[in-house]
C-alpha cells in the first residue's frame, strides 16, 4: 500500500520511508489492546492464589512440657497438619548412624533440630509426595520400617528424623521456621 | 451436509416456511440428527455410545442444576447440605444418587466410545480431528468428575482434592507456588470448594460445547463403519432418522434400565464409604483411592518408585498425563492404511492385550499401594507405552492385512445373498456382490 502511494509522489516526510503515520496507528493500537489484554488476564488469575486472611494466619505456639520421650503430638500449623516428637536417645542415635550419602535427600539431624534440641523434631505432617498426613505420630500407629513416619497413601516411610528413606516421596518432612520461646514453648511460623 | 445425496430439508407447514427463512434451526437439526444425515448402513451396537454419552451429559446437567439449588458450597456447610438433599430435599436422594453414578455411567459409555473408536480405526485420516477433540472432551470430563467428587467435602473429597493438587507440586521450580494457586491456601479449605463449584458449574457447558464441534467434524466426512471402508454411494447409507434414532433410542432404554438398576438398588457400590465421614484434615483415610473411572491413571501415576534423573515424583505424574496427551497422536502412530480391526488380524490381538491390559491398571490403581500391586502397575504401564509407541507403529508396517471388502453394501451382502436378496415380483433375485 506504502509503495502504491509512494509512487505518486503527493505524499511527504514518513512515506520516504514506507512507513505511514495509519501503520503506527496500528500497531500502537494493536500493542496497547493486546498490553491491556494481559493486564486484565492478571487480576483474572492472581485473585485465585491465597488471599490477605489465609496469609495472615499467625504463628502458632505450642506448649512442649507434656511430651514424654518416644511421645509425639500433631498439631495444627496454617491448616495444615504439624508433628512435634521427642526423640529417644536411641531413634536420636539410629537417625546418627545413617551415612548422609544413602538419603535421597540429605540432611543431618542437626541440620533438621535446634542446637542443643537435638530431641525435638518438628516437622510438617505433610508427605511430601503428594500431600497425605503420615502415620506415626499418633499412640500406636505404624512408624514404618525405619521407625519414623510410615504414608499410607502411596507407601513412601520416612526415619526418626523424618527423612524420606523408601517410596515415591521426593523429599524429607518439611522443617518449618520455628523457635523456642522458652524450654517448653515453641513458635512455629515466623514472628509477625 | 456430507453426501450428495442427502436429502434437503422441505418444511411443510406454513409456520416452519416462514420460520426457515429466517431462523433455519430445523433445517440444522434435520441435516445434523434428522432425516438429512446419511449414515453407513452397517453400523453395529459399538456406534450406540456416542449417542448415549450426549445422554449421560444430559442427565448430569439436568440433575447438576437442580442438585445446585440445594448444595452449599461452604467448608462448615457442604456436607451438612448434601445430607440435608438426602434426608429432606423431595426426591433429593433420587436427584443425588442420579448424579453421581450417572458420572460412572457418563464414563462407562465414553470409555466404550474410545475403544470402539481405537478398534475400528475411527481416528484415521480425515477424522483426526474428531479423536482429537474427542480427547479434549475427555479431559474436561475428567476434570469436572474430580471437582465435582470434592464438592459433598467427605474424607474421600478432601483428601482427593490434596492428592491430586498435589501432582502439580512436581512441577519443578514453581511447582508449590502453581498448588497454592490452584487451592487458593496451603490445604483444601473454603477458598478451595468454592471455586471448585463454580468450575464443576462451568465445565459441562464448556464439554456441551466441544461436543457440537466434535459432532460437526464428524458430519464433514459423515461416520465411520466396522468395515472401514468409505461411503460410495446412496446404497451404503440410510438416513439418520428414523434408523439410527430408532436403534439409538431402543438401546437407550436398555441402558437406561441398567443405569436404574444401579442407581435404585446399589447406589453406593461405585463410591467409598469414607466419603461419608466429614472432611478431616488431620487424618488421612488409610486406603485412599480415586473413583474407578482414575484407576487406571492412578496405576500409571504410582508405578514410579525409584529416580532416574527426575524424582520418581514427577516421573509419575509425566506419565499420567502422557498417557492421554499420547493418545492425540495416535492417527499418526499407526499409520497403517486399513482403519477397521476386522482386517487387521495382528493388531486384533494387540487391540485385545491393551484392553486388558487398561483393566489389569484399574484393578491395580483400586488396590492399596503394596505388592504385588506396584509390580504389576509397572508392568502393565511399560506395556501400555510400548503398546501405542513400538507395537502400532511396527504392526501397521509388517502385518499382511485381510482383503478389503469393495464397498459397504458388498460387505453387508456378502455370504448371505439368499437371505439378502428379496425376490421381486418375476422371481428373479437381483444380482449380489462378493
Amino acid at each position: 500500500m506504502a509503495t502504491v502511494e509512494h509512487s505518486n509522489g503527493a505524499h511527504s516526510a514518513g512515506v520516504e520511508d514506507g512507513v505511514r503515520r495509519r501503520d503506527f496507528i496500528n500497531i500502537a493500537a494493536v500493542s496497547a489492546a493486546g498490553v491491556a489484554g494481559l493486564a486484565t488476564l492478571y487480576p483474572l488469575l492472581n485473585q485465585m492464589n491465597p488471599s490477605a486472611d489465609v496469609l495472615a494466619l499467625a504463628s502458632t505456639e505450642i506448649d512442649i512440657s507434656a511430651i514424654k520421650p518416644g511421645q509425639a503430638v500433631k498439631t495444627i500449623f496454617r491448616k495444615q497438619p504439624l508433628f512435634v516428637r521427642h526423640l529417644t536417645p536411641q531413634e536420636i542415635q539410629a537417625a546418627n548412624q545413617v551415612p548422609l550419602s544413602e538419603l535421597r535427600d540429605p540432611q543431618s539431624l542437626a541440620e533438621r533440630t535446634k542446637p542443643g534440641k537435638a530431641q525435638w523434631l518438628v516437622t510438617m505432617g505433610v508427605c511430601t509426595h503428594l500431600g497425605c498426613v503420615p502415620l506415626g505420630a499418633g499412640e500406636g500407629e505404624n512408624r514404618g520400617p525405619f521407625g519414623g513416619y510410615f504414608c499410607p497413601c502411596h507407601g513412601s516411610a520416612y526415619d526418626t528424623a523424618a527423612r524420606i528413606r523408601r517410596g515415591p516421596a521426593p523429599k524429607n518432612l518439611e522443617v518449618p521456621d520455628y523457635s523456642f520461646k522458652s524450654d517448653t514453648v515453641i513458635t512455629v511460623g515466623k514472628a509477625a | 451436509m456430507s453426501f450428495s445425496w442427502a436429502k434437503a430439508y422441505e418444511p411443510k407447514h406454513p409456520l416452519m416456511r416462514w420460520l426457515d427463512q429466517r431462523l433455519p434451526l430445523p433445517r440444522l437439526v434435520y441435516g445434523a440428527v434428522g432425516g438429512g444425515y446419511p449414515v453407513p448402513r452397517n453400523l453395529n451396537y459399538w456406534w450406540n455410545f456416542g449417542v448415549l454419552a450426549g445422554l449421560a451429559l444430559t442427565i448430569q446437567i439436568v440433575t447438576g442444576i437442580v442438585l445446585a439449588m440445594h448444595y452449599v458450597a461452604s467448608g462448615d456447610l457442604a456436607f451438612q447440605s448434601v445430607e440435608h438433599i438426602m434426608r429432606d430435599v423431595n426426591e433429593g436422594w433420587l436427584l443425588r444418587y442420579v448424579h453421581a453414578n450417572g458420572a460412572s455411567f457418563f464414563f462407562i459409555v465414553t470409555y466404550i466410545h474410545i475403544f470402539r473408536g481405537i478398534y475400528f480405526g475411527s481416528y484415521k485420516a480425515p477424522r483426526e480431528l474428531v479423536w482429537m477433540l474427542g480427547l479434549v472432551i475427555l479431559l474436561l470430563m475428567m476434570a469436572t468428575a474430580f471437582m465435582g467428587y470434592v464438592l459433598p467435602w467427605g474424607q474421600m473429597s478432601f483428601w482427593g482434592a490434596k492428592v491430586i493438587t498435589g501432582l502439580f507440586s512436581a512441577i519443578p521450580v514453581v511447582g508449590t507456588s502453581v498448588q497454592q494457586w490452584l487451592l487458593g491456601g496451603y490445604a483444601p479449605d473454603q477458598a478451595t470448594l468454592n471455586r471448585f463449584f463454580s468450575l464443576h458449574y462451568l465445565l459441562p457447558f464448556v464439554i456441551a460445547g466441544v461436543v457440537i464441534l466434535h459432532i460437526w467434524a464428524l458430519h464433514i466426512p459423515g461416520s465411520s463403519n466396522p468395515t472401514g471402508v468409505e461411503v460410495q454411494s446412496e446404497q451404503d447409507t440410510v438416513p439418520f432418522h428414523p434408523f439410527y434414532t430408532a436403534k439409538d433410542g431402543w438401546f437407550a432404554s436398555l441402558c437406561i434400565t441398567l443405569f436404574a438398576l444401579v442407581t435404585f438398588y446399589a447406589p453406593n457400590y461405585l463410591g467409598h464409604a469414607d466419603n461419608y465421614i466429614p472432611a478431616n484434615p488431620l487424618s488421612t483415610p488409610a486406603h485412599i483411592v480415586p473413583e474407578w473411572y482414575f484407576w487406571p491413571f492412578y496405576a500409571i501415576l504410582r508405578a514410579f518408585t525409584s529416580d532416574f534423573l527426575l524424582p520418581a515424583k514427577l516421573w509419575g505424574v509425566i506419565a499420567m498425563f502422557s498417557a492421554i496427551i499420547l493418545l492425540f497422536f495416535l492417527p499418526w502412530l499407526d499409520p497403517s492404511p486399513v482403519r477397521s480391526g476386522n482386517y487387521r488380524p495382528t493388531f486384533k490381538w494387540f487391540f485385545w492385550i491393551l484392553v486388558v491390559d487398561v483393566i489389569v491398571l484399574g484393578f491395580c490403581g483400586g488396590r492399596p499401594a503394596e505388592e504385588p500391586w506396584v509390580m504389576i502397575s509397572q508392568v502393565a504401564t511399560m506395556y501400555y507405552f510400548a503398546h501405542f509407541l513400538i507395537v502400532l507403529p511396527i504392526i501397521s508396517w509388517t502385518e499382511k492385512t485381510l482383503p478389503l471388502p469393495s464397498s459397504i453394501t458388498a460387505s453387508v451382502l456378502h455370504g448371505e445373498a439368499a437371505e439378502a436378496a428379496p425376490i421381486d415380483m418375476s422371481g428373479q433375485r437381483p444380482a449380489t456382490a462378493h
